[in-house]
């Protein structure tokens, strides 16, 4: 899934530390510059989440996603430096989505008009709302919920994380190219991981899978990490996919990580799993090296000595967007900007090997999903032969003629 | 000149004696070359299969591969037509092979990752991209010697030197900028803003027009370059074809300014455009994902990589017709001919 962060990393500390240092070198830095310099303040609300995983791999870091936006404020600077603008990072920790509305008014004060969010549904939504009297733009990057770009849309929020429905349309194209279309679908007892399961089976129906059966696996809580644990899930994931119908792959809804990582060659028939463990599908993985992505790649791991994740990713598309909009239209001023970023000139190259532009119904980016097996990128999505009238990256997700978005 | 004879040489024997079983190969070769040979010979990088790919366009056939360092992209010959420059990306180098015996004599200080660069008119400078530090290296090519280096945009990748051979013009991916560098300070002079991510750009041949493509923003941009100022820009409609998958990279010109012919990448057609009107004339259908290309020295040819589907495709440039494509190696990205 694009949300959660993979590879944390065992030097979790260091990061932070470098973090600290990077600021404290970026400040002394802004002071060299001569006043001539448009400056451009953005803004970073995160919300402490569940560290959770089922791998260790997987575990995130503590700058997932706020190390990405770094990484694009050097990008836009290394750029500014050309067209004298200068981006400046403001970061912003909540612990509670009651908190959000704070943070965003304070960013609003420190003189930020757009704001990048790495919250849940409800803090999104919060923030918007904060953000609508101030005049500011809110860049969600964590949520992925469909229903923020459909009947809980808001015309100052541009979504730059995709949405659980675009994930498993980019899956699900794939799964039918590969002509696996027979699903055993093993979902959580959580709500994301139903919203998911939703998903999926809305892309079954789109593009001809059938959901042969569906399971539960229900979290009875527990530690994710035992001394022995391993044991008892050698023989807990056979039993969980006994006896099912005839199938050709198992796709797993499991957004909260509790079982999904576990079903790869423990099923009971052998099939490949895909969704939540297998085959999943992403925004980017650090394995990932089409499309001269090896170069952000690098200037990542060299940055922050870590890998890049998914979150990390859409955070640095998202203060790029603000980049490119800056470059483009000269200015610093937000309306400018914000009217450049709704048209239909608008386009960010983010190593996706297509442009990225914004849905103009919901303000989405449209973007490929990329499908990864935990170690290579598999395959690309959209898939050949899925059209489309307009752009072929509308395949993948809720279209304009099904949304239910009403932007004011 | 005779020092580098000297060293190829030195090179040989060392190679001879390392690995006995390439003697016959390297006679070979030698007698083969040792004949008159009047065919025009193409270099074409293989980025995948880390090899060069010889094509002689008299047989219209691939007669040798080169093997070379990891993940070879940009290519030129020397002026002199002794020595294929190779960008080893992977390697952090820029391999040289001599033309005459297809043997690697050495290499030049790149930096890290280079993937594009350019010789300037003497044929004595070259100015490579490093594209991860954001960086123009600028290497002696006679002493192998880094000579400085250019803080310019994001990702630097596309290389021209304008004919005077007083203005390096860089290209950056990301910052998608041009950015024009006195070659005799080395500094950056001026930037111009370009469509989303520019990878090439080529200068007429008498100075008076540059051309550069914009991959992701899926335009030709055409610069002047006295004022440094957009002249205009081309736009690519292929029916059938979404605008995404229109992505222009190389960029070849004729000698008499009159034709420029723009790969288009994942779109598999190379564009004809009118060098004075700037209208694209036509389309011609090549390979899959094609790269960069060169001009055979009368002109005759263009041959550019095709970098998908392993081949070149040959373009007759008076008829303007696609005649022929080649195999070459694995993942071919440039093509370089030498002048004789």
């Amino acid at each position: 899934m694009a949300v959660k962060g993979r590879r944390g990393t065992g030097l979790r500390g260091f990061p932070l530390f470098l973090l600290w240092l990077g600021l404290a070198a970026f400040s002394s830095a802004t002071a060299g510059f001569s006043e001539d310099l448009t400056e451009i303040r953005i803004g970073y609300v995160h919300a402490a989440s569940s560290k959770a995983r089922l791998s260790l791999m997987d575990v995130p870091a503590d700058n997932d996603g706020f190390a990405g936006a770094q990484l694009a404020i050097d990008d836009n600077n290394t750029t500014g430096h050309f067209v004298k603008q200068h981006y400046t990072l403001i970061d912003k920790t909540v612990r509670r989505d009651d908190d959000i509305a704070e943070a965003v008014g304070a960013l609003a004060d420190a003189g930020a008009a757009f704001v990048v969010v790495d919250v849940d549904a409800d803090g999104v939504l919060k923030a918007a709302e904060a953000a609508k009297p101030r005049g500011l733009t809110i860049l969600n990057v964590g949520a992925t919920d469909d229903r923020l770009r459909e009947e809980d849309c808001r015309s100052e929020v541009l979504h730059i994380a995709p949405t659980r429905s675009m994930l498993a349309d980019g899956l699900a194209q794939y799964l039918v190219w590969k002509r696996w279309r027979k699903w055993l679908l093993v979902v959580g007892s959580h709500d994301s991981d139903k919203l998911f399961a939703d998903a999926l089976r809305r892309s079954a129906k789109r593009f001809g899978a059938k959901v042969v059966e569906e399971r539960e696996f229900k979290d009875t809580g527990g530690a994710r990490r035992t001394d022995s644990g391993i044991v008892e899930i050698q023989r807990q994931m056979p039993v969980l996919t006994q006896g099912a119908p005839d199938y050709d792959v198992l796709v797993a809804a499991d957004e909260s990580e509790v079982f999904a990582g576990y079903l790869p060659y423990r099923t009971w028939d052998p099939r490949p799993v895909a969704g939540s463990g297998g085959l999943e599908p992403t925004t980017w993985d650090a394995a990932f090296d089409q499309w001269g992505a090896v170069q952000l790649q690098s200037r990542f791991v060299k940055s922050f000595r870590r890998l890049m994740t998914p979150l990390d990713m859409q955070a640095w598309t998202a203060v790029r967007l603000v980049g490119e909009a800056a470059a483009r239209t000269n200015s610093a001023d937000p309306a400018k900007l914000i009217a450049f970023v709704k048209s239909p000139d608008f386009s960010l190259a983010a190593f996706k090997g297509r442009k990225l532009t914004l849905r103009d119904w919901n303000l989405q980016l449209r973007q490929p999903i990329l499908l990864f097996d935990g170690r290579n990128t598999v395959s690309v999505s959209p898939q050949e032969g899925f059209l489309h009238q307009s752009s072929e990256l509308d395949t993948l997700g809720v279209d304009r003629p099904e949304t239910k978005c009403k932007l004011n | 000149m005779q020092t580098q004879l000297a060293r190829v040489v030195r090179r040989l024997g060392a190679t001879v004696f390392r690995q006995t079983a390439g003697l016959g190969f390297g006679l070979a070769i030698l007698t083969l070359l040792a004949t008159p040979a009047l065919a025009f010979l193409a270099f074409v990088s293989n980025e995948k299969g880390n090899s060069v790919s010889v094509v002689d366009t008299d047989k219209m056939e691939t007669v040798a591969a080169i093997p070379t360092g990891q993940r070879p992209r940009g290519i030129a010959v020397s002026h002199d037509g002794k020595f294929v420059f190779v960008a080893l990306g992977d390697d952090d180098t820029i391999q040289v092979i001599d033309t005459a015996t297809f043997k690697s004599v050495g290499e030049l200080p790149s930096g890290p990752d280079p993937e594009q660069f350019a010789l300037d008119p003497s044929g004595k400078t070259l100015y490579v991209a490093n594209e991860n530090d954001a960086m123009v290296t600028i290497i002696d090519v006679d002493k192998k010697l880094a000579l400085g280096q250019v803080s310019v945009g994001v990702e630097p990748e596309g290389m021209s030197v304008s004919p005077d051979s007083k203005t390096l013009v860089c290209t950056s991916e990301t910052t998608s900028m041009a950015h024009f560098i006195d070659t005799s300070t080395h500094e950056v002079v001026g930037n111009l803003l370009l469509g989303s991510r520019p990878r090439f750009s080529a200068f007429k041949s008498d100075g008076s027009e540059l051309w550069a493509t914009s991959e992701v923003g899926g335009e030709l941009a055409i610069i002047d370059p006295r004022t440094r100022t957009l002249k205009a820009r081309v736009r690519f409609e292929i029916p059938g074809l979404r605008s995404e998958m229109i992505q222009p990279v190389g960029v070849n010109l004729t000698r008499d300014g009159k034709l420029g012919f723009v790969s288009l990448g994942p779109a598999n057609r190379v564009a004809v455009v009118d060098g004075v009107t700037h209208a694209v004339i036509k389309y011609l259908l090549v390979g899959q994902r094609v790269w960069h290309g060169d001009f055979s020295p009368d002109e005759k040819y263009l041959l550019v990589a095709n970098g998908v589907s392993n081949d070149v495709s040959v373009i007759d440039v008076a008829s303007q017709k696609v005649v022929k494509s080649i195999q070459v190696g694995e993942l071919p990205w440039g093509v370089a001919f030498a002048p004789n």
